[in-house]
């Protein structure tokens, strides 16, 4: 049996918080409290091992090793105490997959309507992979892709069906 | 002559490799083929000339093309859940073992009953379906209904799942070039010189479409394109890749054959590309003609072009003898080509009163009878072509000459493959020069961009020979012929058929246009001229010409019919994609799915979530195990998964007065540690959801929504919040799924609760009802709402969605000698309507206001406005008639069926006996050991102890008396314990 | 299938990716309106042949609501903008009379309701 077209892997320990607030206002705080610079739209910064996305003009996302979620979670809840801002601990809703392999980027092509290939190195593209809503990203050898918890099962199946072996998107 | 059958030629066919043989079977019968035949050529090659029978008049049918356009040699491929009706013998690759059998002959090809039809024709014309079948009325039901379904449809569908794997893929690419014959190479070349990526597909396994065949040096011409395209990193090239539909803004659909040719490959039989194409380069050729001559359907029988591929390509000869007939030049290349091989021409028939190309010329020297302003009256013949009779194309058919042949090359010109330029609106011109549609490059399909977003290239452009391209030499004229002869009599075009496969003749489409028919998109219907499976490829400007000539008008004032999307039929399974089985839909699964799933419970779907419905132990039966919850819930304690419930957190200085917008009761007004019920509506009144709201801080609430309404409940937030409130200092978050919910419920829930030790005070005086406390237990982060849907003491316990499965766990360890009972959706749904409480989507259909469910206690007197509050004030909505919430009390002791109605005296205007209310929730209530119901009746709560009837179709009608829709526990003083 | 590029986050999302909502610009109204006023706001919508302006809701993604100006006919995409304004913004008219010079703003003739919001929502665009 040849190879299948990527590793598929979930990720169980990473946390998540989510940000919301004005950007232009609050963007020094944030990126200061969670340790990482702002990321441009449609971006993401990465420092050590903790990744900050642009989720929406007012949204973030920090990504971070689990143990550390809570006192990120108080700083950034400091940091914005003066601002209408919403921060959210959000590890437990999340179902987290590497894709890794040469051919990751074809696992993504046969689920995911976005142009993945054409997305900045660190580009962070919100899209549906079938039919559930998730996030992508790169990282090395591969690719990060974030959905909703309940799903999860729904995108383990997905993504491996999608990297079956032989199945390579190249003209044959 | 070689074993693959007597009729293939001693040498020749390029696309085949005579070294491999492959045995296969047409209607049980053995046969050889070799690689690279199709199954038309494999068949050919073994003399079944036949390969099934029309639709209507089931007529014996060979092949009349080589291609995708085939309208006759369709088969029936594969067996069991691989079996696939319909599929064109002229595409479809021939593979080793393969097991195909003819289609719409009973008992058997060659002797088939339905034929009889052939010898009614007389009965069956245009529009006989519609004819036909109107009167006498009841003989529609018992007589032509069954024997019409019976014969209808052509093959088979199959009865078993399709053992076979599909998928789909997205591609992003500036410029694809559907067609890979040498324009669509040159288009290819040139689009990647500049840059850009390119994708060349082609539907063939084979680039380099007619000019192989075709042109002096036309192989080396394409071999030179692909070698350059081949070294070109920005170009993919796709053979066996079908485009099938040009859509909005440069979205295209094309099917790749993956392992069509191997069903054992292990890996997906094909796949659907979903292209984003910037620029869309049809180079899609060009498709011959028939022409309308009297037996142009008798087997042997074949388009000109496609004599010479099968010669050329696969080394097969369709007839030993060959007429060819023609209106145009390009016929003559079939005779040289059959003359190359060494088989016989008999004569080429011209329509034209000369013919004096070079074409004509190197026919003529070959010693070929050519006969100018000449036509076919007639085609000798049932099973195959025997002889030809001949007749003055200018006359009205009287017999000249009869001529003995097994083939007939005709050619009535050829019609530009227009499909993907016309799917989204690209316009057509005609042509006289030519007698053809070319696509108009002045009125391309535009895109988002207002520009255009295909245009087309060589034979699709309506230049056929592509000199620049191919070397070719100038060639004469294409005479226009519509009907041959001429001036064909009436009987004579009873036999001339249009639309082979739906068998539809020139007789028709004249019957058609003389009993008031005008517009081509009705004839089409009327007739069914062009709606078979090959969507008239062959047949629609031959049928479009006899239309226009009947109703005496030119060509382009009749039209063509719309280009529909897909060019060929694709395979359902593509369309699916990887959508079946247990990814057909994405099942949501809360963190304890896996524990109900271990103890048996019987799921039911409410979303896309899977919530346990009950919990049967052993053989007990679903009814039997939601009383059973019931009664230990009310008896002791149970556990509702309740993680599925919408929660959306709401913050902001902004969200109270904005909640009181979204909520028709007050929520600003909320303190902070308490719960409040409340009722979401639509502007239009209509209540859509419901749940609890918790203030959590002076700034934030957290509301919970129904189970399949958090995602739909966030939308509409996130609507009138981002797009008429914009200015309102709000976040909201969709947060249902950061938390694992249980609802643990009955007298014992606290004592239960308590047992699992933590931080957190559970007393009535610290956490009453409709309050909430956050804490600790079993040493787990919880959220405590005391809040009640069963009317019993209740807690619902939010914890971390990763803790979830470890305290409900724990609360069945723990309540062992309580008898702690896990309970399901129909417990609670059974537990809430003994209580009188509304369900969304039971009491409510998008028709129902709050104010119909005795529900004002809930909207706001004091507030000026709030989503819906304007409708709740139109007439209608306050009009006294309406039907309004009541409890129903089955008089009799049966269950009162969900949904029927309560009739009133007299009908409406259709005559319909009056109603006067329905029953929206219906259960047997193990609580009080009685049938309990709820129902909407008009000005109901006024009308209590009337009782109302109820019929039910085959049963004594049941009878309910109007009462309190609130049958247990009025005081709620369980609740409160 | 369309293709609209959502002014939110540049993403140019196709038609699966985003959720419609229907004719952009309504003017709401709520308790103390006429019945005509109301039914108008609730029911009567322009569903024109031509150009358009509608909401759209780039759900597979960034999760906002954004206006496209659209030709319901020809599919031409004249320009998406922010949700967060009362009528078509200049540069989307500009956009619209560049490729039909005949079409006119219905809505110029009708008294400018100014609304406080406009700059929060442009500030959280920038
Ligand atoms: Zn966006």
């Amino acid at each position: 049996m040849a190879e299948a077209l990527a590793r598929i892997s979930q990720v169980q320990d990473w946390g998540m918080i989510q940000i919301r607030a004005d950007l232009s206002r609050a963007g020094d705080a944030i990126a200061e409290a969670a340790g990482v610079a702002l990321p441009g739209q449609g971006r993401i910064t990465t420092d050590g091992s903790r990744t900050l996305g642009w989720m929406s003009p007012d949204e973030l996302l920090l990504v971070l090793p689990r143990a550390e979620t809570a006192e990120a979670l108080a700083a950034l809840q400091d940091a914005l105490a003066t601002e209408h801002a919403l921060v959210l601990d959000v590890s437990d809703m999340r179902a987290v997959f590497r894709i890794q392999g040469a051919k990751a980027l074809d696992v993504l092509m046969k689920l995911c309507p976005a142009d993945l290939a054409a997305m900045p190195q660190d580009g962070l593209r919100r899209t549906r992979a079938a039919q559930v809503a998730c996030g992508i990203w790169r990282e090395t050898d591969g690719y990060v892709l974030i959905g909703f918890r309940s799903v999860t099962d729904y995108l383990r199946g997905i993504l491996t069906g999608a990297a079956v072996p032989g199945t390579q998107l190249d003209p044959r | 002559m070689t074993e693959t059958g007597p009729f293939r030629l001693p040498r020749g066919g390029r696309l085949i490799d005579r070294a491999y043989q492959l045995p296969f079977r047409f209607d049980g019968r053995q046969m050889r083929g070799v690689a690279g035949d199709t199954l038309a050529s494999a068949l050919l090659a073994n003399g079944q000339l036949m390969m099934g029978r029309s639709f209507k008049y089931h007529r014996p049918r060979g092949p009349i093309a080589s291609g995708a356009e085939e309208p006759n040699a369709l088969l029936g491929l594969g067996q069991g859940g691989r079996f696939e009706p319909n599929q064109r013998a002229t595409t479809t690759p021939l593979v080793g073992g393969m097991v195909t059998a003819s289609q719409n002959a009973w008992p058997s090809l060659n002797a088939d009953i339905g034929a009889i039809n052939n010898w009614l024709y007389r009965f069956f014309p245009a529009g006989f379906y519609y004819k036909t079948f109107m009167h006498p009325r009841p003989f529609w039901k018992h007589v032509f209904e069954p024997i019409i379904r019976r014969s209808a449809g052509l093959g088979k569908a199959p009865t078993e799942a399709d053992p076979d794997k599909y998928e789909q893929a997205y591609a992003h690419v500036d410029v694809v070039v559907v067609g890979g014959g040498i324009a669509g190479l040159t288009a290819a070349r040139d689009a990647a010189r500049d840059g850009k990526s390119v994708w060349l597909v082609e539907q063939t396994p084979h680039f380099g479409g007619r000019t192989p065949t075709d042109h002096a040096d036309g192989q080396a011409r394409v071999d030179a394109l692909l070698a350059e395209l081949q070294g070109m990193a920005n170009v993919t090239l796709r053979r066996s890749t079908q485009a099938t539909g040009l859509y909005d803004h440069g979205y295209l659909l094309v099917r790749e054959s993956l392992a069509d040719h191997d069903p054992n490959a292990g890996i997906p039989r094909q796949r659907l590309w979903r292209i984003r194409a910037g620029h869309v380069v049809v180079a899609t050729g060009a498709l011959e003609r028939p022409l309308s001559f009297a037996g142009n359907d008798v087997p042997g029988v074949i388009l000109a072009s496609a004599v010479r591929d099968y010669i050329n390509d696969y080394g097969v000869a369709p007839g030993r003898r060959i007429v060819v007939v023609t209106n145009n030049d390009d016929a003559y290349r079939t005779a040289l080509v059959a003359l190359d091989a060494g088989l016989d021409v008999a004569a080429v028939i011209d329509a034209r009163s000369t013919a004096e190309g070079a074409l004509p010329a190197a026919v003529r020297a070959r010693g070929v009878r050519v006969l100018t302003g000449s036509a076919i009256a007639g085609v000798k013949g049932g099973h195959g072509v025997e002889a030809v009779k001949l007749c003055a194309h200018s006359g009205s058919g009287q017999v000249t000459e009869t001529i003995d042949a097994d083939c007939v090359a005709m050619s009535g010109g050829w019609s530009p493959v227009v499909h993907l330029w016309s799917h989204c609106g690209g316009k057509l011109n005609w042509s006289d020069a030519q007698s053809m549609f070319a696509p108009d490059p002045n009125r391309p399909p535009t895109g988002a961009d207002g520009k255009a977003m295909a245009s087309c290239v060589g034979a699709a452009a309506g230049d056929l020979l592509v000199p620049e391209l191919t070397g070719a030499q100038a060639e004469s004229a294409t005479m226009p012929v519509w009907v041959m002869p001429a001036h064909a009599p009436r009987k004579m075009k009873f036999k001339m058929w249009l639309d082979f496969q739906n068998d539809v003749k020139v007789s028709d489409v004249e019957l058609a246009a003389q009993e008031g028919y005008h517009s081509v998109e009705h004839t089409k219907r009327y007739t069914t001229l062009g709606m078979a499976t090959d969507q008239g490829k062959v047949s629609n400007i031959n049928g479009l010409a006899v239309l226009s000539n009947a109703l005496n008008q030119p060509i382009p004032a009749t039209g063509t019919t719309t280009f529909r999307p897909p060019y060929t039929p694709l395979t359902l399974g593509t369309i699916a994609g990887e959508a079946r089985g247990e990814i057909f839909q994405p099942l949501r699964k809360t963190p304890m799915h896996g524990w109900h799933e271990a103890q048996g419970a019987f799921f039911e779907p409410v979303g896309h979530w899977r919530r346990p419905y009950c919990y049967p132990k052993g053989s007990e039966s679903h009814g039997d195990a939601v009383a059973r919850e019931i009664r230990a819930v009310r008896a002791s304690v149970g556990t509702l998964d309740a993680s599925t419930l919408g929660k959306i957190i709401v913050k902001g200085p902004d969200a109270g007065r904005y909640l009181d917008m979204m909520y028709t009761g007050m929520m600003s007004s909320l303190p902070i540690g308490k719960c409040r019920y409340g009722l979401i509506c639509s502007e239009n009144g209509f209540l859509i959801d419901d749940g609890v709201a918790a203030r959590l801080s002076e700034d934030t609430w957290l509301v919970h929504t129904t189970t399949g309404g958090a995602e739909r409940m966030h939308g509409h937030f996130e609507d009138w919040l981002q797009c008429e409130w914009w200015d309102w200092k709000v976040w909201t978050a969709n947060v249902t799924e950061q938390w694992a919910q249980v609802a643990v419920v009955g007298p014992k829930a606290r004592v239960l609760l308590e047992r699992l030790g933590g931080k957190i005070d559970l007393s009535p005086e610290a956490l009453p009802f409709m309050g909430w406390i956050e804490g600790e237990i079993a040493g787990i982060p919880a959220r405590v709402y005391r809040i009640s849907f069963s009317g019993e003491l209740s807690f619902e316990v939010a914890v971390p969605a990763n803790r979830g499965l470890e305290l409900w766990e724990k609360l069945h360890e723990a309540g062992r000698d309580l008898n702690v009972t896990p309970y399901g959706t129909e417990a609670m749904h059974v537990m809430r309507a003994e209580k009188g409480f509304i369900m969304i989507g039971d009491e409510t259909d998008g028709t129902v206001i709050p104010q119909d469910l005795g529900m004002s206690w809930a909207i706001s007197k004091k507030k000026a406005d709030y989503i819906g509050k304007r409708a709740q004030e139109r007439s209608f909505m306050t009009d006294p008639g309406r039907w309004k919430l009541v409890g129903l009390e089955s008089l009799d002791g049966r269950v009162l069926p969900d949904g029927v109605y309560a009739v009133d005296q007299g009908a409406n205007a259709n005559g319909q006996r009056k109603v006067q209310g329905r029953v929206t929730s219906t259960y047997m209530s193990p609580t009080l050991d009685r049938p309990i119901a709820m129902g909407l009746v008009r000005q109901g709560p006024e009308r209590m102890g009337e009782v109302l009837e109820f019929p039910v179709a085959g049963q004594e009608s049941y009878k309910a008396r109007i009462v309190d829709p609130v049958f247990y526990d009025k005081e709620g003083s369980r609740a409160n314990g | 299938m369309l293709t609209l590029t959502c002014p939110y986050c540049g993403i140019a999302a196709e038609e699966t990716e985003l959720q419609p909502g229907g004719e952009a610009h309504l003017k709401r109204f709520g308790p103390g309106s006429t019945d005509a006023e109301f039914e108008a706001y609730l029911f009567a919508r322009k569903n024109p042949k031509g150009v358009h302006f509608e909401r759209w809701r780039h759900a597979y993604g960034c999760g906002k609501w954004f206006m496209a100006a659209r030709d319901t006919a020809t599919l031409q995409v004249f320009g998406t903008y922010s949700a967060q304004t009362p009528h078509p913004t200049p540069e989307i008219v500009a956009a619209i009379q560049a490729h039909r010079p005949d079409w006119q703003p219905d809505w110029l003739a009708e008294p400018t309701t100014q609304t406080p919001a406009d700059t929060s929502a442009e500030s959280l665009n920038a």
